[in-house]
């Protein structure tokens, strides 16, 4: 193709485009206004009916908890599929980071990174675990606290060392978390069945006060295991990657 | 916005005025605007990326200002955070293997 002729396709996609979305603009309802029935129905009789007063973790976990399962293991499907590509394969070994630059030692974490990195650490993993754990009172939720929680464990490695990082979350340790997670919120669906109801229909006790902690059912539970699930999975990416980083391929 | 929907709108001293609301969201459109811009106008890969971070944050915000706290908490946690990490997770393998490559060159060079 010429750079001519291409330049004419380009222009006429463009223009294509760019009428297309013209028109799917002047189709759209006006600014803030909402013309559907689901939201306002969901808005009147969501914490009546879950006692979640995080309405978005009772559409996720609840009323749309199908969706929920499949974008969770999108998630799972990443790691395992990251970890698959990413394995040791024959001829790579370990290197030392040492000997990638001939001469000089690699500069050591300066100690207002380290110094920051502890301070952090803490507050993230309260942080991540309150966020996992209160999907039914505030609009977090269980993928929220998850990656927070994971961040956490990325703070160690910066206070620290990679060595710190993997004896703080080993990969067999991470691998079983994930599964877990992962399994459990199919199992709650499953359970549900089980009991004669529909397919992840809540049947756990839903509390007596709306916006309690104890309230709300599997959403708390559910919310719980997405939270261990992506925080286990989003660990599991960042070591395979760091493990990648400071791998040397064998020249032989 | 229906008046079901007016009544259950709550005022706590944190509630930012109307009239000041839509300033906010649009000065944060045209932030957001800029920051984009500026993620595709950096050349170098590593800057490129805090740029980026910075850009998650910003949507990050945009996304609080039109009221959707859930999403914001997605976005500071992937999209200013753990996204950047994996690209320069990236970045460092693929310049160690360009490293690598020079010091074969060099080595094959020498024999």
């Amino acid at each position: 193709m010429t750079p001519r002729l291409r330049r004419w396709v380009f222009l006429a996609a463009m223009a294509g485009l760019a009428a297309f979305y013209a028109w799917g603009l002047r189709g759209l309802p006006g600014f803030g206004r909402y013309p559907g029935p689901y939201g306002d129905i969901i808005n009147r009789i969501a914490v009546r009916q879950t006692n979640a007063t995080g309405v978005v973790s009772a559409i996720n976990f609840e009323y749309r908890g199908f969706d929920t399962l499949g974008e969770e293991f999108i998630l799972f499907a990443a790691a395992a599929g990251i970890a698959t590509v990413l394995r040791r394969l024959r001829g790579e070994r370990e290197g030392s980071a040492r000997d990638e630059a001939a001469g000089r030692d690699v500069p050591p974490t300066s100690d207002a990174v380290r110094q920051l990195a502890l301070i952090l650490t803490g507050p993230a993993l309260v942080m991540g675990w309150y966020l996992a754990s209160h999907a039914q009172t505030s609009p977090s939720g269980g993928f929220q606290g998850g990656v927070v929680l994971a961040t956490a464990f990325i703070l160690i490695y910066l206070a620290g060392q990679f060595i710190a990082f993997e004896r703080f979350s080993p990969v067999d340790v991470t691998d079983a978390v994930e599964a877990v997670g992962a399994g459990a919120f199919a199992a709650i669906g499953l359970a549900a069945v089980a009991m004669g109801l529909s397919f992840l229909s809540n049947f756990l006790g839903l509390g007596t006060v709306p916006g309690a902690v104890s309230s709300s059912g599997t959403i708390a539970l559910i919310s719980f295991f997405v939270g261990l699930e992506v925080a286990a999975a989003f660990v599991l990416i960042v070591s395979e990657l760091l493990d990648q980083a400071l791998l040397v391929r064998g020249s032989r | 916005m229906t008046p079901s929907a007016m009544t259950l709108a709550v005022v706590s001293p944190y509630t930012v005025p109307a009239g000041l609301m839509g300033v906010l969201q649009a000065a944060l459109l045209v932030l957001v605007a800029l920051g984009a811009t500026a993620v595709v106008l950096t050349r170098t890969p590593v800057r490129q990326v805090i740029v980026l971070s910075v850009y998650g944050l910003l949507l990050a915000l945009l996304f609080l200002a039109f009221q959707a706290p859930d999403v914001t908490l997605s976005e500071l946690t992937v999209g200013a955070v753990v996204l950047p990490l994996l690209l320069l997770l990236g970045l460092a393998k693929v310049r160690n293997g360009e490293r690598n490559g020079e010091r074969n060159g060099e080595r094959n060079r020498e024999k």
